[in-house]
């Protein structure tokens, strides 16, 4: 008690020290007056009496400096003394305090940057109540977290372990609410699930179970804010209002507060309906399929006081049960619990992995800039040898030396660290709002909050102290006596000195970084060269959501026939065709598929589980997927013929060892019908790049209607290449939207190049490639700044020794190698090191990047010249500083 | 310190109030040892005196202890000022701006409850060292049993 309220008057006394001052002093003056008087009295002459009372008052300064010490806070204020004179140097060398502000706001930008976005998307995604304790279902089997709905209603009734189990599916829906037909995106959920994320409505109310009675009972939808704010203008009539979902009537009952997205951290729904009205929006009902596994996913929070792992078992036992019951539909059923933030472990590993990669890189790159800022830290202490030697020498302690030294060294870093905070949060705003894939409702929140900023602190006090403890050696050894003695000359030495090292060091971190991000670069440009297994050259998809616009059954077949006759009337277009989902864009459904001579049709029993497709005749022209043998299908592949299919080169080997004589022989699919293999085509990519060979089945779609599908329109072949194909694209596009609205002017169409479509796909790859190179480019800015200051610096030191040089004739050659031959050794070895790393460090990038290698001489060679490069740029001004030494000059000098 | 440890690096003289300039607390330690000891008594005198006297300037307080103390205070008088200060800032007494005999300010010194408080423990404290203390010098070898 006594303590603390000493401290708070220390602290007032701080505030008000000059005051306190004058006090002192006031009281001192009294103090000796009187004294002096009394001495009077007692018969002193004047003079005598007052320096009696002086001397009886003892040493003035001794005292006030104890009462200072005692009065404030000593600490602070050497501290505000070492700043106000730290800020004093910076101010008068304004290039070295800018290049070092510069430095470290990259640094510690480029980390600020990353960690946002790990902050937003993995640290702390989402901002719904307990999220600690939200758990999403996945099979153990695969890892997925989708479940069919008969399932998930057993799950939620039997299970003990959770406060209540929610589902939800992603859609697309038309909705028309009074002005025109829009095609969004929605998330159909069940009854529940607003009371099991335990969100408030921000306007109006949600829907609950007691709300669902059966298929199509419920036709009310909750709005995000976001769509109400873009399509009803904020208005607070909307509830109560109808809308129309896909041609049927719904009501808006609510809208979700702000931030209220879901659970998957970059999806952002436009609406939320009930799962039980599903088959209004998707066209057919999932509601009774125990079978169709992908359907919902499942969520919810565990009880309190239950472990994952109990939950896990509890979950197994039901699935034992229901594997038992259904064997015809359930394979093997055991559960594993995931975040549900990123599609749980679909996406999470991957993304983790990445942004871990990013940040390590980002780490790097703070690393490099503060072995750059020591190594300039050194040679500034040695140039300020003369000063330091000087406080030495006047008492100061070396403590005080190095306190005031690092004052310094945090006071840039500060600066540097808010500068880079500043530019951080510009761009973590921006990436916030960014729609990466222009056709999905996919943003990044990852909004700057706390976290980050103490984190950028923290790096730039960190940093602060890395690169103020670098020059403390050579503090704690000066030898102010020699120094005064002998002026601040360098001593030419051929060690190597800690400076050297550094800056080799910040060489190879910035080759490192440089490698990795030409290896990105080049993976990524083969990527796209890359071989898919189909020709997205020259091609354009059409969706055609025809369940929107209320098409069902036999409806959707005639409208997609009618389609497909319109646009190939259509004079540019040499080919089309429907594919249920887009190989690549949309994935691809797997489905069990069985040799002919099984005959226990449960899943554990499956040959393969290929990615299956439904097609028109024509597609395969229109894709350019080569058929290999056989026939492509016909119309006359109808309900009435026998069942046909056709498979991808994979298939043909898994199913019948043999890729060549597979047309003819027949397999069992999921229902147990039989069918025939008329025909045989190229493998390719079907979910994503990076996969392996994987079989594929493609059924006609007379056969296997698919009401939804994309529409592939392939042009008819220009001349002029890229950019005719530009204006061809849009003329195209014109003429497409044209024939499609002539036919139905309520079916909302979305047309993009086949290319624009892949963007999803390689969106991934992409972000590596990008910021991977925005890296590369910073490792190359700090190396030349690096290489820059230490051949500046030596060339200034050592002007004396040139210029002699220079007098006794020595070539431009020697002079620049006598000059520079350090820093291009270093640069040198330091490219060496940074290569071996970088090869080494290439291995993780082959996980983000496709036909990343970096066993890739293009690639070595460029490493090698861009650091050659780099070197000659960072070195050629103080080259010619040398080269432009004047002997006589310097001599009249000295 | 540093600079006392080298004496045959300065060739030139440098002045012995080295810490007299602005450049580190030479000081801060050397003094610290005697006056702790000082300050302890010195305060206990002071609260001791406002007690007695009732509020008192600075020089009132100095005069008092030393009629009292003889040459306690004879030669640094102004070694009462930082006591007075940690006191005051304890909260054991209190101070003022007032006019001294001469009809000049000065700042008055004043014990708080507190101080009275913190005055009467010291003074049991005190005592009871002091007769310990005073026991342990009493006592002879066969004095013990």
């Amino acid at each position: 008690m006594k303590s603390l309220r000493r401290f708070l008057a220390r602290i007032t006394n701080f505030i008000t020290r000059r005051r306190a001052d004058d006090r002192l002093q006031e009281e001192i003056a009294g103090h000796i007056e009187l004294q002096t008087e009394e001495n009077i009295r007692r018969g002193m002459p004047p003079a005598e009496a007052r320096r009696q009372a002086l001397l009886k008052f003892g040493g003035v300064e001794a005292m006030k400096e104890e009462y200072r010490a005692l009065r404030g806070l000593v600490f602070l204020e050497t501290f505000l003394q070492d700043a106000r004179y730290a800020w004093r140097m910076l101010r008068k060398s304004p290039s070295f305090s800018a290049v070092a502000v510069a430095t470290l706001a990259l640094g510690i930008g480029a980390n600020a940057v990353v960690f946002g976005v790990l902050n937003g998307l993995i640290v702390h995604p989402l901002k719904l109540p307990q999220a600690q304790s939200l758990y999403g279902l996945e099979r153990a089997s695969d890892r997925m977290g989708f479940e069919s709905y008969p399932n998930y209603l057993d799950l939620r009734a039997r299970n003990r372990s959770f406060d209540d189990l929610a589902a939800f599916s992603i859609a697309s829906a038309g909705i028309d609410t009074g002005s025109d037909a829009t095609s969004s995106w929605a998330l159909e959920v069940s009854g529940n699930y607003f009371d099991v994320l335990r969100a408030q409505p921000y306007l109006g109310g949600f829907f609950h179970s007691s709300d669902e009675h059966g298929p199509n009972s419920a036709p009310m939808i909750v709005l995000s804010y976001a769509f109400w704010h873009a399509r009803f203008h904020d208005d607070t009539g909307v509830i109560g209002r109808a809308v129309r979902v896909n041609k049927h009537p719904y009501t808006v009952i609510g809208v979700a507060p702000p931030e209220f997205h879901g659970t998957i951290v970059f999806f952002f729904p436009d609406f939320f309906v009930p799962y039980v009205n599903q088959e209004q929006i998707d066209g057919e009902s999932f509601l009774s399929a125990r079978g169709s596994r992908r359907v919902v996913e499942v969520l919810g929070h565990l009880k309190p006081g239950v472990t994952p792992a109990q939950a896990i078992a509890d979950l197994n036992s039901i699935g034992a049960d229901l594997e038992k019951s259904f064997p015809k539909d359930d394979g093997k059923m055991s559960f594993v619990l995931a975040r549900p933030s990123l599609y749980g472990d679909a996406l999470g590993p991957p993304v983790k992995a990445f942004l871990a990669g990013l940040m390590m890189l980002a780490g790097l790159i703070l690393l490099a800039a503060c072995a750059n800022l020591g190594s300039l830290f050194a040679a500034r202490a040695s140039d300020r040898s003369r000063e330091l030697a000087l406080r030495l020498a006047l008492g100061s302690s070396r403590l005080r030396v190095l306190r005031q030294l690092f004052t310094e060294a945090i006071l840039i870093s500060l600066i540097g660290g808010a500068v880079g905070l500043w530019i951080s949060v510009l761009l973590l705003d921006a990436l916030s709002v960014w729609r990466p894939i222009s056709r999905m409702p996919f943003s990044m929140p990852v909004n700057p909050d706390a976290r980050v900023y103490l984190a950028a602190l923290l790096l730039a006090l960190a940093s602060g102290f890395l690169f103020g403890a670098v020059p403390v050696r050579q503090v704690l050894r000066t030898d102010p006596y020699e120094i005064v003695k002998a002026g601040s000359s360098a001593r030419a030495g051929r060690r190597i000195t800690m400076r050297d090292l550094l800056l080799g060091a910040q060489i190879a971190i910035c080759a490192v970084l440089v490698t990795s991000s030409m290896v990105a670069v080049r993976g990524l440009a083969r990527t796209l060269r890359g071989n898919f297994g189909f020709e997205p050259r020259n091609a354009l998809l059409v969706s055609v959501p025809l369940s929107s616009a209320g098409y069902t059954g036999d409806a959707a077949t005639a409208m997609q026939k009618r389609v497909l006759d319109a646009v190939r009337a259509i004079p540019n277009v040499q080919s089309a065709g429907l594919i249920d989902r887009v190989p690549l864009c949309d994935g691809g459904i797997p489905s069990a598929v069985f040799t002919d001579d099984t005959s226990d049709l449960r899943p554990s029993n499956a040959a393969a589980t290929p990615a299956t497709y439904s097609i028109s005749p024509e597609y395969f022209w229109a894709a350019g997927v080569a058929l290999l043998a056989g026939r492509d299908f016909a119309l006359t592949d109808d309900k009435n013929a026998p069942r046909v299919a056709i498979v991808n080169q994979e298939f043909a080997r898994t199913i019948f060892r043999s890729a060549s004589n597979a047309t003819g022989k027949y397999f069992k699919r999921e229902d147990g019908s039989r069918a025939q293999v008329i025909g045989v085509v190229e493998d390719g990519k079907y979910a994503s790049l990076t996969e392996d060979r994987r079989a594929a089945l493609y059924l006609p779609a007379l056969q296997a209607p698919a009401t939804d599908t994309s529409l592939i329109v392939r042009a008819a072949a220009m001349p002029g290449g890229d950019a005719a194909w530009k204006d061809e694209s849009q003329q195209l596009t014109r003429q497409l939207r044209e024939t499609v609205r002539g036919l139905d002017a309520g079916l909302p169409v979305g047309i993009q190049t086949w290319y624009e479509a892949l963007n999803t796909v390689l969106f991934p790859a992409r972000i590596a490639t990008v910021s991977l190179g925005l890296f590369g480019v910073m490792g190359a800015m700090l190396s030349v700044t690096g290489i820059f200051g230490l051949a500046a610096y030596s060339v200034s030191k050592r002007r004396r020794e040139l210029g002699i040089r220079i007098a006794l004739g020595a070539h431009r050659k020697e002079v620049v190698l006598a000059a520079l031959g350090r820093a291009l050794k270093l640069l040198a070895f330091g490219t060496a090191a940074g290569l071996a790393l970088g090869i080494l460090a290439s291995r993780v990038l082959a996980l983000v990047v496709y036909e990343a290698t970096p066993r890739d001489p293009l690639v070595l060679v460029a490493v090698v010249l861009a650091m050659a490069l780099l070197g000659a740029l960072a070195t050629w001004i103080p080259a010619q500083r040398a080269l432009a030494i004047d002997p006589a000059a310097l001599m009249r000098e000295e | 310190m540093d600079v006392q440890k080298r004496p045959s690096h300065f060739p030139v003289a440098f002045p012995k109030k080295i810490w007299h300039l602005p450049v580190g607390n030479l000081n801060e330690g050397r003094m610290k040892q005697k006056t702790d000891v000082q300050q302890g008594t010195l305060a206990l005198m002071v609260l001791k005196t406002l007690e007695v006297l009732g509020p008192q300037h600075g020089y009132g307080i100095a005069r008092r202890i030393e009629q009292i103390s003889g040459d306690l205070l004879a030669v640094n008088q102004g070694t009462l000022y930082p006591v007075l200060l940690k006191l005051e800032q304890e909260g054991a007494i209190d101070s003022e701006w007032g006019a001294s005999e001469n009809n000049r300010r000065a700042r008055f010194y004043r014990l708080t409850r507190d101080g009275r408080k913190q005055l009467q423990a010291e003074k049991q404290d005190w005592e009871q060292t002091a007769a310990i203390i005073g026991r342990f010098f009493d006592v002879k070898a066969g004095d013990l049993p």
